[in-house]
């Protein structure tokens, strides 16, 4: 017995309020996000990732209430996403009580935003999120892409190239999701995740596309990540994070419970 | 009322740490401090820590408060965590060796590259997660259950001279040293501030503990 596979709930967050899209639009309500972390928290969730998605600059101070509420009785890692741009924006989430940060779009637009946050922080708060689509056609080797303003940008910039040049500039971890299927709630893109995991040295989060309880499992034994994150199936109840972990268990991997 | 200094060196967020003793305790004083009078007078210092240690090293050297920690952690109940723990070494192999407290004889080592688990998977460092801690037993793991898991996020371990000095130990895939006791001192390198009820329960245990063995 050894090392555990971690579960993670992703909470995203608009102006306070938990949400989920579909492939970023429909946005449904699913609550008050201090209350759903006290409930993933009691289910046994390893970690609890939030991310971000208030549109305006002005409602930012939202997430930093969240974190500070959550931080303030909830003790397991937490990871805050979405808008983290500059060196200040880490320092807040930090200050509020987020272990990590997630960086994104920021690390596409200036990379070296990653090896300055890592030099400053540490490389133990530093998750750089990569959103990937699809780009080989039917028959070709496979290839995906990073994709930016929530999936409708294409950039060039090749994943598993762009994963391993993240980890040489210090990210401590890779939080890795699958645009093609982000919202479906048909797996993970096991490939691409496998593609990643096996290039990095540093853990990998497989992310998007979480339907049900078998894909969570598919994703640590045939994608080869450290830790699988979903929101959808924990929201609104379909699972709770203990039967999660249980058939994972059940299917023959280490889990904390 | 008793007290607890959280020593403040610039290296991390300490929050985390205190609320954790607060919550813990609700009747404590918590203190996050880099103030020698402060630290000297607590009943308890905690010396918590994430980052390099070449920087831990060379903040603790400058503000002098490498002496302080010396001078307490001779005399009062006192709890190094993660990069704190490791800080109390002789020495890391970390930014090609730093010199470190010498507190604890012995070493902090990396993790090899390319390590395999039981089933041929490569094992990522940093070691990030929650893994299981076999303890040796000391007041601090009171009402813990043996094999109990702690969140854990390094890359570097700690090698200790003495193996007596070993309050704890974890696997990856080897067993390594994840905890370090001596008399009035105990060091962790998992986060007992991010593990749930057991980090709790520990912080807790600390709180109560008189730094007899």
């Amino acid at each position: 017995m050894s090392l555990a596979k971690r579960i993670i709930p992703c909470l995203d967050v608009d102006n306070g309020r938990v949400v989920k899209g579909v492939k970023f639009v429909d946005i449904r309500d699913a609550g008050d996000p201090v209350e759903i972390a006290r409930r993933y928290d009691r289910e046994g969730a390893d970690e609890i990732t939030f991310l971000d998605i208030t549109a305006t600059h002005d409602n930012r101070d939202t997430i930093v209430h969240v974190v500070e509420q959550v931080a303030s009785e909830v003790f397991i890692p937490l990871t805050v996403g979405g808008g983290i741009r500059v060196l200040e924006d880490i320092r807040r989430m930090l200050n509020a009580g987020a272990d990590k940060v997630g960086i994104n779009s920021a690390a596409v637009f200036r990379p070296e935003f990653v090896k300055e946050a890592a030099e400053k922080f540490g490389s133990q708060c530093i998750v750089v999120a990569i959103d990937a689509k699809k780009v080989s056609q039917e028959g070709e080797e496979s290839r995906w892409e990073i994709f930016t303003h929530g999936g409708r940008k294409p950039t060039g910039i090749n994943a598993v190239e762009w994963a391993v040049r993240m980890k040489d500039y210090g990210a401590g971890e890779i939080l890795l999701t699958s645009m093609d299927r982000d919202g479906t709630k048909s797996g993970f893109d096991l490939a691409l995740t496998r593609a990643i995991s096996e290039a990095v040295s540093i853990p990998v989060i497989a992310s998007g596309g979480v339907g049900n309880l078998d894909h969570l499992a598919d994703g640590i034994t045939q994608g080869k990540a450290d830790a699988v994150l979903a929101a959808s199936i924990f929201h609104f109840a379909e699972y709770t994070i203990e039967q999660a972990k249980k058939h994972m268990q059940a299917r023959g991997i280490e889990v904390r419970l | 009322m008793s007290s607890v200094a959280v020593i403040d060196y610039g290296m991390g967020n300490l929050h985390s740490i205190a609320k954790a003793l607060q919550h813990a305790d609700s009747r404590v004083n918590v203190q996050i401090t880099a103030d020698a009078m402060v630290i000297r007078s607590a009943d308890r210092v905690v010396f918590p820590g994430v980052g390099a240690i070449r920087d831990c090293m060379q903040a603790l050297n400058e503000s002098g408060l490498a002496d302080v920690i010396r001078e307490v952690a001779q005399s009062k109940p006192f709890l190094g965590i993660c990069l704190g723990m490791q800080a109390l070494l002789t020495d890391s192999e970390e930014n090609d060796g730093i010199a470190c407290l010498n507190i604890f004889p012995g070493h902090a080592r990396r993790f090899a590259d390319q390590m395999l688990d039981g089933d041929g998977n490569v094992l990522k460092i940093p070691h990030m997660g929650w893994n299981q801690v076999k303890q040796t037993p000391h007041p601090l793991w009171q009402d813990i259950p043996d094999h109990s898991r702690f969140y854990f996020v390094h890359s570097y371990y700690a090698a200790p001279d003495d193996q007596r000095d070993s309050a704890a130990t974890a696997d990856y895939p080897q067993a390594f040293t994840c905890a370090l006791a001596k008399d009035n001192k105990f060091a962790v390198q998992f986060h007992p501030e991010k593990s749930q009820t057991v980090g709790l329960q520990l912080l807790q245990n600390f709180l109560a503990w008189d730094g007899n063995a």
